[in-house]
């Protein structure tokens, strides 16, 4: 079962693109549906219900979306900081450098295949 | 209130904050073409998110969209979600990959992904955009002058041609970066104080976005009674097709747009990119979710002071802005009455003519607050239409400069001799953009709403498509450009000028997300249809794929290539 490291690297690269991909379908899922279903499709219907004093369908379409889509980046960003160091393909310095130099013996074999 | 402390107010804010953003030109000017379009790739998120809020809030975000808002009603939700969900396409689709990239320009990414054709029509496509964009600006400083600092529109201009021309020369990307996130710090607080003591004047609860919905509820009594659409009712103004298309061509125009996109190859790193859209949007947030606000209360200000009352009885705020023009009355039943309310007298029948553009300039006004308040809304509004002027020039400048000049006619060039061609270029962009505000050509007001279309069918899909689908090959992508881009402006123009009735009520403003998907398609076939891209292209969007991965195992780095020319 010996591989090449060429093939491995390759395995890995195919392996975090998808893992990448699932994270972004799931979140923009949500993008669609607050932002075009809620905000626009179900608004009528969404306005007989009362929310804080707003109809739900205006509050959604002129505060809720907006807010959404503010946690919606944030919740990418850190998802793919541990995705980006599962795979082993994050970058030297900013932010994670503390937790990179405590684990660097032994640092070739912890990021491969990771997340399978 | 007096006139004259008003002017004294908003010249004293203008003075100080112009002080501001020169002196901090001074301090971040540059010497490197690295330094000049990218800002040596060395802004932090956080300022980088700051800077991209003030690049985006134009003038007319800051002056125009709440006052749009208060006559559309629920409908106006267009314009915030449009102009926020882009940003969430940008962040998840293109900016982690452009700054993996990490080069200068828009085009320079269409050129080194597909060829020099494609380069060169993505030169166009960036130049046209924004000089659409920037020229709406320009005439925004010179009207923000005129009506509170007492000078010609033309005279305004000019400062401020004058002052980004200082900034945007010596600083290039990094002087415009920190000059906005000083400038997105003095938008913000003007829009947030008169927000916030109009919000106590009416409300219990003095913040905007709590107490609107109350206030809300009783417009829409108040509409009413005075023969409206209830405010909160959706659908009202567009067909429910419509607001999904528009609001979807506002979203992807967003994520199209080369002065917003060119911001992520400026921070450290990938994890940097997806961090700072974060950050920019939690920035552009709380003035978006505050407008919505302003507009319910200035629709009921506007409403209780003067709607059913006697044009002889009006008050002072509305003789001021009379003067300008902005408002007008019209006594089409001669009974004295202020009876209608129109936002446009041409399109739609009313007495009182009120322009949107007042609603936030007017605002402070019309619920009495003091002078010093309404001084530092004009310096606010200075703000937003110089931050994103200069945001504009640079796209404009850097396609001449490096696009054009480097990259097609002088690749021998050196590195001195690139910094003075974009210089130059810059410059000379300020005095177009200079001479398009003083002399708005006729199209202009309505290109700019339909820049967003205009981007969404062209640079959109050929971005994400070279990104995600390693097929995609040249002649696909040219392809699908021109159809996308063909078809948005045909159906733009035979709507508006040749008198074609909307497909299934589809305006104008919403066909850009038609186009997209008919450049997706035609990209899609022809690209299948043809040869796949050469192995080094596919090589590329690995390498942009992983933040971490290329020949020197290395990410923060400057294309050698461009770095040590000189």
């Amino acid at each position: 079962m010996a591989q090449s490291g060429v093939q491995k690297d390759a395995r890995r690269s195919e392996g975090y693109w998808r893992a990448n991909v699932k994270v972004q379908t799931s979140l923009l899922i949500v993008w669609a549906v607050v932002g075009l279903v809620l905000a626009v499709l179900l608004a009528k219907p969404l306005n007989n219900i009362v929310f804080g004093g707003f109809p739900l369908g205006f509050w959604i379409a002129q505060q809720g979306s907006i807010m959404v889509f503010v946690i919606l980046i944030f919740i990418y960003a850190r998802r793919m900081d541990r995705v980006d160091e599962e795979y082993d393909v994050h970058e030297e310095g900013l932010g994670s450098a503390r937790k990179r130099l405590e684990r660097r013996p032994g640092s070739s074999s912890s990021g491969d295949g990771g997340g399978r | 209130m007096d006139l004259t402390s008003i002017q004294a107010w908003a010249i004293f804010f203008a003075f100080l904050t112009f002080a501001l953003y020169i002196t901090i030109a001074i301090r971040t000017r540059v010497n490197t073409t690295a330094g000049f379009y990218v800002a040596e790739q060395g802004i932090p998120p956080v300022a980088n998110g700051a800077a991209i809020a003030a690049d985006w809030m134009s003038a007319a975000s800051f002056i125009s969209m709440a006052g749009l808002i208060s006559f559309l009603g629920f409908d106006g939700a267009i314009y915030l979600i449009g102009w926020t969900g882009g940003y969430v396409l940008l962040a998840l689709l293109l900016a982690p990959y452009l700054r993996k990239f990490g080069k200068y320009t828009v085009p320079d990414f269409v050129g080194d992904r597909y060829s020099e054709a494609a380069r060169t029509v993505a030169v166009v496509a960036a130049v046209f955009v924004s000089f659409t964009y920037v020229a709406g600006q320009m005439r925004g400083v010179g009207i923000v002058f005129s009506r509170f600092v007492g000078v010609s529109i033309t005279a305004g201009v000019i400062i401020g041609m004058g002052v980004v021309l200082f900034y945007a020369v010596i600083g290039g990307m990094k002087g415009i970066t920190w000059t906005q996130v000083a400038q997105y710090s003095v938008l913000i607080v003007a829009y947030l104080i008169p927000a916030w003591a109009i919000a106590g004047t009416v409300a219990d609860i003095p913040v905007p976005q709590v107490s609107f919905g109350t206030i809300a509820q009783e417009l829409n009594g108040l509409q009413q009674d005075f023969g409206l659409n209830e405010y909160t009712e959706p659908f009202t103004n567009r067909p429910m097709q419509d607001v999904f298309l528009v609001a979807l061509t506002l979203m992807i125009g967003t994520a199209g747009l080369p002065h917003i996109i060119v911001r992520f190859y400026t921070t450290p790193s990938v994890r940097a990119a997806r961090y700072s859209a974060g950050w920019a949007l939690l920035f552009i947030a709380i003035l978006y979710t505050t407008a919505p606000a302003v507009a319910v209360f200035a629709k009921t200000n506007l409403l209780n002071d003067i709607a059913g009352q006697q044009y002889s009885a009006r008050p002072d705020w509305v003789r001021n802005w009379e003067e300008t023009g902005l408002m007008a009355f019209d006594d089409t039943n001669d009974n004295g009455v202020i009876d209608s309310i129109t936002p446009d007298a041409a399109s739609t029948p009313g007495e009182m003519t009120v322009s949107p553009d007042i609603i936030v300039l007017a605002n402070p006004e019309i619920a009495g607050l003091p002078a010093p308040v309404v001084g530092l809304v004009a310096a606010g509004g200075l703000a937003a239409a110089l931050s994103t002027a200069s945001g504009l020039l640079l796209v404009i400048g850097s396609a001449i400069g490096h696009d054009l000049y480097f990259k097609r006619f002088r690749p021998e060039a050196t590195e001195k001799q690139r910094l003075v061609a974009g210089r130059l270029a810059i410059a000379g962009a300020v005095v177009v953009a200079g001479y398009f505000g003083v002399r708005p050509p006729g199209f202009v007001g309505q290109v700019v709403a339909f820049a967003f279309g205009l981007a969404a069918a062209s640079f959109f899909p050929v971005i994400v498509l070279g990104i995600f689908w390693k097929r995609t090959n040249a002649t696909g992508a040219v392809a699908g450009l021109i159809s996308g881009l063909g078809f948005t402006a045909l159906y733009m123009w035979a709507t508006l000028y040749g008198g074609m009735e909307p497909w299934f009520d589809i305006s104008p403003e919403g066909i850009g997300t038609i186009g997209a998907i008919i450049n997706f398609g035609v990209t899609y076939f022809v690209s299948r249809a043809t040869e796949p891209p050469p192995a080094e292209i596919q090589a590329l969007i690995e390498e942009v794929r992983h933040p971490r991965l290329g020949e020197t195992g290395q990410t923060i780095r400057l294309p050698e290539s461009e770095t040590q020319r000189a």
